[in-house]
């Protein structure tokens, strides 16, 4: 398959710690102090999907105003990409979880 | 009970609270951001290797100017960075703190809160790698990233040709630059841009550059859409003489001026009026920036006036603040102020009919637009409630029915746009009524709020 466009293009280095996400089960690298959007938008053109027939979203405004940019955690919850500073082990989706069974982290890593 | 508290710490927070320390005052300096510098002064952290000295060209000095003063200013404020105010109670603060929620009452209150871009909505613009012009220069400075390799820049706005500018410095192809004021609009309002010379230099530099560039500069052009199907792949735009035209690009910066993010003024009590140059609603202010008895506006969170105004009109309020609770004047002191505010933001009126919002264009938009990006209306079913026995045609029943205006981002996105459409048929702006703010002003978990009741 080919792989996915990445929508930014990083053109001034970070230094530091490294770190892992996985978004819809797929590892992303970045380093700390990235946001969260950055990392993923560095390696896809895709957020999450629209509650309203799962059109494709990528944020909108990049300063914490529109609220178009939050992706899903595995325990349900929810991010705003923008403004929250990747760490390593973050396991996050495009679309809410179905309800987690005793093993939570498992589905994240497969 | 603090006794002053500031909202922002942009250019306006930071000049109001270093007025009040050198008064021997401690505020609480409130700041949504991890580190301070607002929007436009934003310092990336030291492991990116940016450049800011470049990226910010002629503002460097200030931008570094202003970074020293805080760092002393610092050890003498109560700085809360990563904080949100969600709500205003009387005179008490709803605060949000890595997911803990308190409160802190006040007895002045002096709201800086910045601005974020006014957008127009066109066929395609939920697409991935449409931003905003504003965010386009923010993800650069805070996470060293460009929006896209070949980038289209829509709107109206001086600030299209300075992003521009920046993009191209930091690699980027820049597809067109488009700006939907014509030419003969812009050259008409001149005389009133002469008011700050400096800053009319500035601006003339940097669409001179771009036409050094080799880049594409069309005003008057008519958007058409963005075209893709999971991600951009094209701008179209009919240019001045009806021509369509068709610009590859990867991503669109879209940004038509900047919009004063008033929400917590109104649940703090700002009386609001509609500006016919702005072409928005904004807090009614006295000369100082004083909206009420204990409330303070300052920057472009009240009338959009850049940096430098954003500084002054800080701390003139500051100055205000003074006055307020009893303390000697420095008549000299506020009076250049004054002038100074009065001048720039004179400037910025200037500007908004130069790069004018494009009233005719939204008015006109198809009706399989998408309008709220939140809630999905488009603007047929906005038209299409409208045009039911509604009562008031207005735009707060118009979100009681359609939902626009009524998700997540709380109309600051559509809000603009929403007026227009409502305007056209309620028949003036005035009529169409202004969408009031709600808290919580930005999505907070229940639990917290549970938390602070």
């Amino acid at each position: 398959m080919e792989p996915p466009k990445a929508q930014f293009r990083r053109v001034a280095v970070r230094t530091g710690q490294l770190a892992t996400l996985s978004f819809d089960g797929a590892p992303i690298r970045a380093t700390a102090g990235d946001s969260v959007l950055a990392a993923l938008l560095e390696n896809g053109a895709l957020l999450r999907r629209l509650e309203f027939g799962g059109e494709p979203r990528a944020g909108f405004c990049l300063m914490g105003a529109c609220q178009d940019c939050w992706v899903w955690s595995a325990a349900g919850g929810r991010i705003r990409a923008c403004t929250t500073p990747v760490a390593d082990g973050m396991a996050l989706f495009t679309e809410p979880q179905p309800p987690i069974d005793s093993q939570p982290m498992d589905r994240n890593h497969g | 009970m603090a006794d002053i508290v500031i909202v922002g710490a942009g250019p306006a927070g930071i000049g109001a609270a270093e007025v009040l320390c050198a008064e021997g005052l401690k505020p609480v300096l409130i700041d949504e951001g991890t580190r301070a510098g607002g929007q436009g002064y934003r310092r990336p952290a030291e492991n990116l290797a940016l450049d800011m000295n470049r990226l910010m060209g002629s503002e460097a000095t200030k931008y570094a100017s202003l970074h020293r003063r805080f760092q002393a200013l610092l050890p003498r404020i109560d700085y809360r960075p990563g904080t949100l105010v969600w709500a205003i109670d009387g005179n008490t603060l709803h605060l949000l703190r890595d997911g803990r929620a308190e409160t802190l009452a006040f007895d002045k209150l002096l709201i800086a809160t910045g601005a974020m871009d006014r957008i127009a909505p066109l066929p395609g613009w939920t697409l991935p790698g449409v931003f905003t012009l504003g965010g386009a220069q923010a993800v650069l400075k805070d996470q060293g990233c460009l929006i896209g390799n070949r980038v289209a820049f829509l709107g109206s706005s001086p600030l299209l040709a300075l992003a521009a500018k920046q993009y191209r410095d930091m690699g980027a192809e820049i597809a067109v630059i488009a700006d939907t004021t014509p030419f003969a609009t812009k050259a008409a309002a001149t005389p009133a841009l002469l008011r700050a010379p400096r800053t009319l230099f500035r601006g003339l530099w940097y669409m001179g550059a771009s036409l050094r560039a080799g880049t594409e500069m069309l005003h008057g052009v008519t958007p058409v859409a963005v075209e893709g199907s999971t991600h951009v792949e094209a701008l179209v735009l009919r240019d001045a003489r009806g021509r369509e035209r068709r610009f590859a690009c990867d991503a669109v910066a879209l940004g038509y001026g900047l919009k004063p993010e008033t929400q917590l003024a109104d649940l703090a009590g700002a009386a609001f009026v509609y500006d016919a140059d702005f072409r928005l609603f904004l807090p009614r202010i006295d000369g100082m920036g004083r909206a009420r008895p204990g409330l303070y506006l300052a920057g472009d969170g009240v009338r959009i006036g850049g940096a430098d105004a954003a500084e002054a009109s800080g701390a003139l309020a500051a100055h205000a603040i003074l006055a307020d609770l009893g303390r000697p004047q420095d008549i000299e002191a506020t009076r250049a102020l004054a002038r100074q505010v009065q001048r720039l933001r004179g400037f910025q009126r200037g500007l908004a009919r130069a790069f004018a919002w494009p009233k005719a264009q939204i008015a006109a938009l198809p009706d399989a637009v998408t309008l709220c990006r939140c809630e999905n209306v488009t603007v047929g079913e906005v038209r299409a409630a409208m045009a039911k026995e509604l009562g008031p045609v207005e735009v707060n029943r118009v979100k009681a029915m359609t939902r626009c205006g009524m998700g997540r981002c709380q109309g600051r996105v559509c809000g603009p746009a929403l007026q227009e459409i409502v305007a056209a048929k309620a028949g003036s702006d005035a009529a169409a009524g202004r969408l009031r703010g709600q808290a919580p002003v930005k999505p907070i978990a229940l639990a917290a709020a549970g938390d602070s009741a």
